[in-house]
């Protein structure tokens, strides 16, 4: 029985012991995580213009969609904010939906989104301040070169999927509930046809790339973002046939969390909103310098621009 | 197809060699991430599986079965409960680690505890009853006993400790989630595969896929290594 007693005290000194290293292993790895933000925008953080000193708190919760992250233009952009401001900025690029529940929530400062009545309604409610307008991409039709459903003569782009539908042109879809999907039913829904069928409707069920690859071995109409279509460009026998209508636009926005709104639900979330943080990264983006490199972004690799600046600008004016 | 995963070596080897210093880092953080994760898990499952193993309570077969059923945690589930934790309007928001190197760390150690737990209290279940007698009617202490135990078992505990650092390196679900994949601050080698997959480049993204896969071999195979060289001397 002594023994026993004796390993029941081991197994507990072991399990203690173990137990403070996994809690000073803790504490040891979240001080980096803190002081291992840059130094040097200590000086450059008067330019932020409404910092005059530099920020206490440096960490900016940035949520935005997966669309400007994989385009590539946040690693241009992040770096240039972070050195003029002295914030570090941890860019979360999730879904549409997540981003804006972020944001409601008191978990994101800054929003960066393209979902605008979706937007409305956070700023309706309260829990979003400062909505500005940044830019735009596009969605485009492209398809084989002799357009057989003619949509090139089209009025809009809800004209030419009517086409389509009316010649039975083989069209492909993703089918994969992606954004660019939603955006391809709308257009069908606002077509007249509701929920597309037939031989000539294929779903791939697979992503933007792989779909494009489909619809040019099979000589097919597809819904496509400009950016995926120009990266594969060389390796498709598909042409841009429609572009640059009102209901094609990708629409993005900025805009910060009211810490105001969060303290009613969550006073312990609104004490770390970095409101000031939020407030410089908004106009930053909405800065001429900035809305210049937006309009460069992509010349370079594409030979035209994948985003189009757009702050101080009607949102109603694009497209038209 | 074949074009592809011939580019992507042929990328992988270069960025290997040149030591590129985007996925150098990467890679080394990858480690450092999932090996701290390891030796959290090994230092909480150890002593719990020696409790299992070496003793009877009530309740013990629930917490083997808990254990079991902990192998098969989806990462993607881990990484909801813990991001549900450490957001800021979470109860341990005012932590401040969401989107952080600790953050992954504590969700790679949430996976790999349960794996190498279940694996190790097998393990240990699995040595001989007479040999503990024959242990402790040789007069040795308890602390000599528990070292021998661990001993007896060390290839088959080597084996769970590879087994959870693998289930760690190779999941991408939670540390998307909690670590947010920031460049050069909580980027691993699976989050950046998936980054660089949706952005189309897909040489870069075999590339790191053959370092990571090339991580896990050489795990592996130190392992075996150890583990048969046992077993030259029953042969010779």
């Amino acid at each position: 029985m002594k023994h026993i007693k004796k390993t029941w005290f081991l197994v507990a000194s072991v399990m203690i012991l173990s137990l403070t290293v996994v809690l000073s292993g803790c504490g040891a790895k979240t001080e980096p995580a803190k002081t291992g933000t840059s130094s040097s925008g200590s000086d450059a953080a008067n330019q932020a213009g409404s910092q005059t000193s530099p920020p206490e708190n440096k960490e900016l919760i940035l949520s935005t969609t997966t669309s400007t992250q994989d385009s590539g233009l946040l690693d241009v952009l992040i770096p240039i904010f972070e050195e003029k401001t002295g914030y570090k900025v941890k860019p979360i690029a999730v879904g549409t939906g997540q981003a804006l529940a972020m944001g409601e929530k008191g978990d994101a400062d800054v929003m960066l989104v393209h979902a605008p009545d979706s937007e409305i309604q956070l700023v309706e409610k309260g829990a979003a301040i400062n909505r500005q307008l940044v830019m735009h991409n596009d969605f485009i039709i492209v398809g084989p070169k002799d357009d057989p459903a003619g949509i090139k003569n089209a009025k809009d782009s809800v004209e030419a999927f009517k086409s389509i539908a009316e010649k039975q042109a083989l069209f492909v879809s993703r089918g994969d509930d992606s954004g660019t999907n939603k955006k391809e039913l709308e257009l069908w829904k606002k077509a007249g046809l509701g929920k597309p069928e037939g031989k000539w409707y294929q779903s791939t069920g697979q992503g933007m790339g792989a779909t494009l690859d489909v619809a040019s071995e099979k000589a097919a109409y597809t819904l496509t973002d400009r950016g995926t279509y120009l990266a594969k460009k060389d390796k498709l026998q598909l042409e841009i046939l429609k572009e640059g209508d009102a209901s094609l636009l990708n629409i993005y926005h900025v805009m910060q969390t009211n810490p105001e709104y969060i303290k009613k639900n969550n006073p312990n979330a609104a004490r770390m909103i970095n409101e000031h943080g939020a407030k410089a990264f908004v106009d930053f983006m909405i800065s001429p310098d900035t809305q210049k490199i937006i309009g460069e972004f992509g010349k370079d690799k594409f030979g035209q621009p994948l985003f189009f600046p757009d702050a101080g600008k009607d949102e109603n004016s694009l497209g038209k | 197809m074949l074009d592809t995963v011939i580019d992507g070596l042929k990328k992988g080897l270069i960025l290997l060699f040149s030591l590129d210093r985007e996925v150098l880092g990467i890679t080394l953080f990858t480690l450092k991430i999932t090996g701290t994760a390891t030796l959290i898990s090994i230092a909480i499952a150890l002593p719990l599986a020696l409790l299992l193993a070496l003793r009877d309570f009530p309740g013990k077969k629930f917490v083997i079965s808990l254990a079991n059923l902990g192998m098969g945690l989806p990462p993607t589930v881990v990484g909801l409960w813990v991001s549900l934790m450490l957001w800021r309007s979470g109860p341990l928001g005012m932590l401040r680690i969401m989107y952080t190197p600790a953050a992954m760390v504590i969700a790679q150690t949430v996976i790999s505890t349960p794996i190498i737990l279940a694996l190790s209290t097998a393990a240990l279940q699995q040595i001989d009853r007479k040999l503990r007698w024959q242990i402790m009617a040789l007069g040795a202490s308890p602390l000599q006993m528990l070292f021998l135990m661990l001993k007896e078992a060390r290839y088959s505990l080597m084996a769970a400790v590879m087994a959870g650092f693998g289930g760690s390196i190779s999941e991408v679900g939670a540390s998307m989630m909690v670590g947010g994949n920031i460049q050069n601050y909580t980027r691993v080698l699976t989050t950046a595969i998936v980054l660089e997959t949706s952005k189309g480049h897909f040489d870069v993204a075999l590339a790191l896929s053959f370092i990571l896969m090339f991580l896990a071999y050489a795990a592996t195979l130190w392992l075996t290594f150890i583990q048969q060289r046992r077993y030259r001397n029953v042969y010779y």
